[in-house]
């Protein structure tokens, strides 16, 4: 019964996007308050149907409804209730649920939270909403219900699949479905801005919050999901250059420089048309990456079991979408010209360069993404483009884009001519020179340029972004959220790049054989295998071993790695033993019985791993602490004077 | 000197036109090194695939041709295309969905004698998908298996 009435409120959450897209689009159109007002509730009530048909959904997985087909080929009474949850967006029909869900919540928190805005924005923004839940909903109905019973009933279901039975993995999917679809709210507010044909300061400061908490779940989403790589898949890397990766790291890349722009529209009325392009492109990136998630026109470790059918949906809403948005583009970006000038050294030119590399980042990465999907529609060759390709290419953008970022943040809109800083710039540069040369070769010995370049500009960059807290903080100055947000964020992306660096540079690896006694050295570390014994879970068994990691005699850690096999599927996993540290990791996964006593052992010493989602977690949280900032609290009447007065405060 | 928009413009269209250039002549160098050909077996017998460069091999590991010394690192499997087989050696442990009967793609060269030395092989992370070069040979026989969701119990 609760599937289908789950599937029944599904189909009247569709029923509502669409008076929510017509009222929304055409009641701002003709002015008509009675119709801007029936959008609303057209919000509201596609989110109570949205929520109960996943709820209908969630307690089919709760009551092991096996005659539900979903149910059936992704639970199993035996999984954990936790699991039997996260379940619910196990696959591909569940996940689409979830997405739809988090974009009613979107929309719903636009509606809620929009009321300092004129009316016919409010409601075009909703209407451009409505029209992209439309298309989901149709999506999930026609190509991927989850609701479908099947008959016979199964007795038991076929389980989750094991990879997925994780707690990281059980939040991932909907901190990255809420980062992809929140990019569809600045793409509404710019197709919203376009059909008005108004796009001002204050347009720029109702968008901002918006792209920056999109961005943040997007940041943590993919922070989840590498850091689940690592430990999970037993391969010990956190990140592969995966076609699927790609996908969720390309709209992360165009929403970062549409934080930037958008800054620039909000302080100097500037950038306006690129800005919307940006909000175009992000948006699009999200649904390519669906699309490409979900069509398996990738060969990707991530690809999914899939349905040509589905594909075609995605990529014929893409080019609905999309090209409908750029067509709007043509026809009104043109009328966005803004006067205002600014010299060649600005922060208006920095954040110019900013953007300009990370859309040059992005289409590296979507060069060597799609160019294999290219030649294969049309049967040229069947080829792959290594991560060696794009380990190199995007260093070539991120390099300066990293080495601008430090003046950039203290460049004073308009002319910058760093009287203030110009020295201490050049004498942090000068610290990060040293320290970034001396520390990596004292501790780990010199490596290459490269390695001494990523710290170094790591250094730099985390000194300059504590310049100006710390200057403020000192004269007993007040730091306002948006200032403290960007040093955060800035900080963490040094963070970020030392992790990065350094473990990649440093990082030790070795595949051996063991037998219970048997010891091996690691990076100064001694792998000793105490024992092997058999351990039952709940819905698996395993081989566990015990290795105890010693440095110069001294006992470190005891790691248990464990290789599970579960009942249902069969599957053999691996579940890593990781004695983490602040400044190094070590790794020890188990391969397999070799049939002499001896088991296969993949060990890794990784230095400054934890740097790596430590930074992107600080990345986020910068965000968080910007989006706090009053300004973005302020009512409309209030407003005006702000673009003017707006000095030296944050990007 | 304060840009004008016009001047603005051109600069910002300079730059992008310079960033992108740059970006494209970067990424067809880096392009041509890292480029990996796929080759299913057949291909792999007729000669058709490199001697001398690392290339990927995709296809099912033929079921039962697993075979290991005991106590040695090194493993050796079939992968067929159902026409052609190739022998694959690889030391390192496997991946966790690497399974008989079911697709792989490896990553390597061939060696003496045509074998295929594989530096890396993948497995996938859903037991449902495989690589689509042999999807088609296979789908008759997986209909079998992937009809009604079997219970297990």
């Amino acid at each position: 019964m609760a599937a289908e009435l789950g599937h029944f409120a599904l189909i009247l959450a569709f029923c509502l996007a669409l008076p929510q897209a017509f009222f929304g689009l055409v009641g701002a159109a003709t002015r008509r308050p009675h119709w801007m007002a029936l959008t609303t509730r057209a919000v509201a009530g596609q989110f109570v149907f949205t929520a109960f048909a996943f709820a209908a959904l969630a307690y089919c997985f709760f009551r092991n409804d096996f005659s539900v087909l979903y149910v059936a080929q992704n639970s199993n009474s035996e999984l954990p209730t936790f699991y039997r949850f996260a379940a619910v967006w196990g696959a591909h029909e569940g996940s689409l649920l979830l997405w739809l869900l988090v974009q009613s919540i979107w929309t719903v928190a636009v509606a809620a939270f929009s009321r300092n805005m004129p009316n016919t924005m409010t409601s075009r923004v909703l209407g451009v909403l409505g029209l992209v839940s439309a298309g989901f909903a149709l999506f999930i109905l026609t190509t991927s219900n989850p609701f479908e019973r099947m008959w016979p009933a199964a007795q038991d279901g076929r389980d989750l699949n094991p990879l997925l039975q994780d707690p990281a993995l059980a939040i991932h999917p909907p901190m990255l479905y809420t980062g992809y679809v929140g990019m569809s709210v600045p793409f509404a507010f710019a197709v919203a801005a376009m059909l008005e044909g108004k796009l001002d300061s204050l347009w720029a400061r109702w968008v901002r919050p918006w792209t920056t908490v999109a961005w943040m779940f997007l940041t943590v989403g993919i922070a989840l999901g590498s850091w689940w790589a690592y430990y999970e898949l037993g391969w010990g890397g956190w990140w592969f250059w995966d076609p699927v990766e790609n996908a969720s790291f390309m709209p992360w890349l165009i929403g970062t420089a549409l934080i930037h722009s958008l800054a620039v529209t909000e302080k100097r009325g500037l950038f306006k048309s690129w800005t919307l392009l940006l909000s175009i492109m992000a948006f699009s990136l999200s649904l390519l990456g669906t699309f490409l998630v979900r069509s398996g026109v990738v060969e990707s470790v991530h690809a999914f079991a899939s349905d040509p059918a589905r594909g075609l949906f995605i990529l014929a809403f893409l080019v609905v979408t999309i090209g409908g948005a750029l067509c709007l583009y043509a026809w009104r970006a043109p009328r966005f010209k803004s006067n205002a000038g600014f010299a060649p050294i600005s922060r208006e030119s920095f954040l110019l360069m900013n953007n300009v590399l990370l859309v040059v980042a992005m289409t590296v990465i979507l060069g060597g993404t799609l160019y294999p999907i290219f030649l294969d529609a049309f049967d040229l060759r069947a080829v792959s483009v290594g991560p060696p390709y794009f380990a190199t290419m995007f260093l070539v953008p991120m390099l300066p884009l990293a080495f601008l970022l430090a003046p950039g943040m203290h460049a004073a809109w308009k002319r910058a001519s760093f009287e203030r800083t110009k020295v201490l710039l050049a004498v942090l540069l000068v610290a990060a020179l040293a320290l970034g040369i001396a520390i990596p070769a004292w501790f780990y010995g010199w490596r290459s340029i490269l390695s001494a370049i990523g710290i170094i500009v790591a250094l730099w960059v985390a000194f300059a972004s504590l310049i100006e807290p710390v200057e403020r903080l000192r004269k007993g100055h007040s730091l306002s959220a948006g200032v403290l947000g960007m040093s955060v964020a800035h900080f963490g992306l040094a963070m970020f790049i030392l992790g990065a660096t350094t473990v990649e540079s440093y990082k030790q690896e070795k595949d051996l054989s063991l037998r219970p006694g048997q010891s091996t050295e690691v990076a100064g570390f001694t792998f000793t295998m105490n024992s092997l014994r058999n351990v039952a879970g709940p819905n698996y068994h395993a081989v566990e071993s015990e290795v105890t990691i010693t440095r110069n005699g001294r006992e470190l850690a005891k790691l248990q790695p464990q290789k599970r096999v579960y009942r249902v599927q069969r599957n053999p996993m691996t579940e890593a033993g990781i004695d983490a540290g602040w400044n190094r990791d070590l790794f020890v996964a188990m391969g397999e019985d070799l049939g002499d006593g001896s088991w296969s052992l993949r060990l890794q010493y990784k230095p400054m791993v934890r740097f790596v989602w430590l930074g992107a977690v600080i990345i986020a949280l910068g965000g968080l602490i910007a989006i706090c900032d009053r300004r973005y609290r302020q009512r409309v009447g209030a407003e005006a004077t702000s673009p003017a007065q707006a000095g030296t405060s944050a990007a | 000197m304060t840009l004008t928009p016009r001047r603005r413009r051109m600069v910002l269209v300079g730059l992008i036109v310079l960033g992108v250039g740059a970006a494209t002549a970067f990424a067809l160098t880096a392009f041509k090194q890292n480029l990996l050909y796929y080759y299913p077996p057949t291909d792999v017998t007729a000669g058709k695939a490199p001697g001398d460069r690392v290339f990927r091999l995709g296809g099912m590991v033929e079921e039962g041709s697993l075979k290991r010394q005991r106590g040695s690192m090194e493993v050796r499997f079939v992968v067929t295309d159902f026409q052609n087989d190739v022998t694959v050696s690889y030391s390192g442990v496997l991946p966790d969905l690497f399974r008989e009967g079911q697709g792989v793609i490896a990553r390597g060269q061939l060696g003496p004698g045509g074998v295929f030395v594989a530096q890396e092989v993948l497995a996938k992370h859903d037991e449902k998908y495989m690589p689509p070069a042999v999807a088609e040979s296979l789908r008759k026989q997986h209909e079998k298996k992937a009809a009604p969701a079997t219970p297990s119990t």
